[in-house]
């Protein structure tokens, strides 16, 4: 019999980060306690886990480290119930449980050859960064043509991995384009909503695939630019999320028509999507 | 084989040395299947018991695991159940449901090592339907009074005494374990002729009721079915097929178990959101999702309905909503029709 699907892995959390200046953002950094866990816990940009809080209780969150970052996984977090009130106020050192990983993820085989458009806004980046630091491992760079990142949040302050967004701007295989909401004093970068700003850096549909996740009123406006550009529903891919606890297609909660978003999703293209009711 | 009604506590005790028994008990009013400690205290008048037998394999509440915080890290104890048991007396709508069940408890991806444990363990003792209630309409949903389907051994009553019959392997073991003596022709006579008086004289079309769910998720006839729904969710635990849960740590401090409980899509909680957003967030949705998970997306997925026509949730709903009467008004001969 497979491993007990429930039972969670017993990690480490080595950071305990303030992502945010608004402070509910936090960032963490779990590490495997042996390689033999490691080994036991093979995933993909795009999956989820179930993270426990031993004595509070567990919740999914998007996997927002790279399989091409061994030793770890990250995960930012926003600061919203038990458990993540619990894990906001661990200290590092502490042992928690990660259960996974879950769900299906970005098709990266598929995506091979192609023109790479990603698009996100808020706090919905974590698969997303996820996805590009996979694109970016150097093994894997040439697989994939053209990689463009729209990324819009509502001031400097909220943009998750900023560090990071630095060293994306100064290579030259990522055309990474980062706006906010309203002017801010010493802000160099794009102003606008990511709707508008899709349509100004207009990335062209041919041989291409567009990964969109953010809150709702972004991907509504987003999509028709998309659309605008050519982009057929197979070419959009989308991350859902919905209520979860089994992860694992059985407790009956995230369902959206007959699919599961634990076990059948979370990513679906917008033709999937269109097949289902409107549910999430 | 037969067992004779007066042997039957006694042949009970004796199970019992080997096996938990699960059988009705009289509980007030209402019949429940307990775990029984003596052969006489399983009570076989009944129709069929309030609460479905399934909490056998999917306890209402039961422990995942438990866990310990010592310095070096967690310290796991898985809690799975793999004790031998008999469900004795089930009738053949709750044996139908399991099978239905086993599609989601061992689904494409992953497989539930509690409810399976248990399945693997249990056999079932079927228990024919002489006199099927008025809320029944199981005929209608693919099984029936002596529908031997997921059974490993079916019992039906004739007189003073139960006409035996193996269904599969392991029935068939456990019954020549028993030393029972056979049948005559006269007692499956009266066995035969038990089945053909009982009646289950209430059906529910449901044919072409797929192919209308497919097509009317935005329909306005989801406006007025959960008009006088209270949102108590009497008709999901009471349901056989039902299998949603919710997963909660009991602990105190670093210490406790995680366990798993009945939940309900008739509740807003089950899909509220972080956020506050919930993608079902009134009653119209919810009644929505409990029709069209047993009558079209269970189907999609494992090509049957997820509803064996017990007829609990009609039985047990304090505004009396009838699912019969949902189903026969989305396939357009609702009552103000006729």
């Amino acid at each position: 019999m497979q491993r007990n699907p429930y039972l969670p892995l017993p990690m480490k959390l080595v950071k305990n980060f303030t992502e945010t200046e608004d402070k509910l953002i936090h960032t963490f950094t779990f590490q495997f306690l042996s390689e033999e866990d490691e080994k036991s816990f093979p995933y993909m940009p795009g999956q989820f886990a179930e993270v426990c809080v031993f004595g509070k209780g567990e919740a999914p969150f998007g996997i927002a480290s790279s399989p091409t970052e061994p030793g770890f996984l990250k995960f930012s977090v926003a600061k919203v119930g038990v458990v993540s009130t619990a894990l906001h106020l661990m200290e590092e050192g502490t042992i928690a449980g990660v259960r996974g990983p879950l769900g299906n993820y970005y098709p990266v085989e598929q995506m091979k050859g192609k023109n790479i458009v990603i698009i996100g806004g808020g706090f919905a980046f974590t698969t997303l960064r996820s996805l590009i630091t996979y694109i970016l491992e150097p093994g894997h760079r040439g697989d994939y043509g053209r990689l463009t990142v729209i990324y819009g949040a509502r001031n400097p302050g909220l943009l998750l991995y900023k560090d990071e967004l630095d060293q994306w701007d100064q290579r030259s295989d990522i055309d990474l384009v980062c706006t906010i909401d309203r002017p801010v004093d010493g802000w160099t970068r794009k102003v606008g909503f990511v709707p508008a700003v899709t349509k100004e850096v207009a990335p062209s549909s041919e041989n291409a695939v567009a990964i969109i996740c953010g809150p709702p009123v972004m991907i509504k406006f987003t999509m028709p630019e998309l659309e605008a550009l050519g982009f057929k529903p197979e070419q959009i891919i989308m991350s859902l999320e919905n209520r979860m606890k089994c992860g694992i297609g059985m407790c009956g909660r995230c369902n959206v028509g007959n699919k599961y978003v634990c076990k059948d999703g979370p990513v679906f293209t917008k033709a999937e999507l269109n097949q289902l009711p409107n549910e999430y | 084989m037969i067992i004779a009604k007066n042997d039957l506590p006694g042949l009970l005790d004796k199970l019992m040395s080997e096996y938990e028994v699960y059988a009705p008990v009289k509980e007030g009013a209402y019949s429940l299947y307990k775990k029984i400690k003596s052969g006489s205290e399983a009570c076989f008048g009944y129709v069929n018991s309030k609460i479905p037998p399934k909490g056998v394999l999917f306890p209402q509440s039961e422990k995942l695991f438990c866990y310990n915080m010592t310095g070096e890290g967690a310290k796991l104890e898985e809690c799975i159940d793999s004790g031998k048991k008999v469900v004795f007396g089930i009738r053949p709508c709750d044996a139908k449901s399991l099978l239905l069940l086993d599609n989601v408890f061992n689904n494409d991806k992953f497989r539930d090592p509690y409810y399976l444990t248990r399945r693997e363990n249990t056999l079932l003792v079927g228990m024919a339907c002489l006199e099927p209630a008025g809320t029944c309409f199981c005929t209608s949903m693919g099984t029936g009074p002596f529908d031997k389907a997921g059974l490993d051994i079916m019992l039906t009553d004739i007189g003073d005494a139960y006409l035996v019959e193996p269904v599969s392997e392991k029935g068939g073991a456990l019954a020549a374990g028993l030393g029972l003596s056979a049948a005559g022709e006269e007692q499956k006579a009266a066995a035969a002729k038990a089945r053909d008086s009982a009646e289950v004289a209430c059906r529910v079309n449901i044919e072409g009721l797929k192919a209308r769910l497919d097509a009317n998720f935005y329909d306005p006839i989801w406006e007025r079915f959960h008009e006088k729904c209270l949102g108590c969710a009497a008709c999901t635990y009471s349901c056989p097929t039902c299998h949603c849960f919710d997963i909660v740590d009991e602990a105190v401090d670093c210490n406790g178990c995680r366990v798993r409980n009945w939940d309900s899509c008739m509740f807003p909680l089950f899909t509220l959101h972080g956020s506050g957003h919930n993608p079902r967030p009134g009653g119209k949705e919810r009644m929505r999702q409990r029709v069209m998970h047993k009558f079209k997306y269970f189907v999609d997925n494992f090509n049957a309905t997820a509803c064996v026509g017990c007829g609990r949730c009609i039985k047990n709903c304090p505004v009396n909503l009838d699912i019969r009467e949902i189903l026969a008004d989305i396939q357009g001969e609702g009552r103000s029709d006729k």
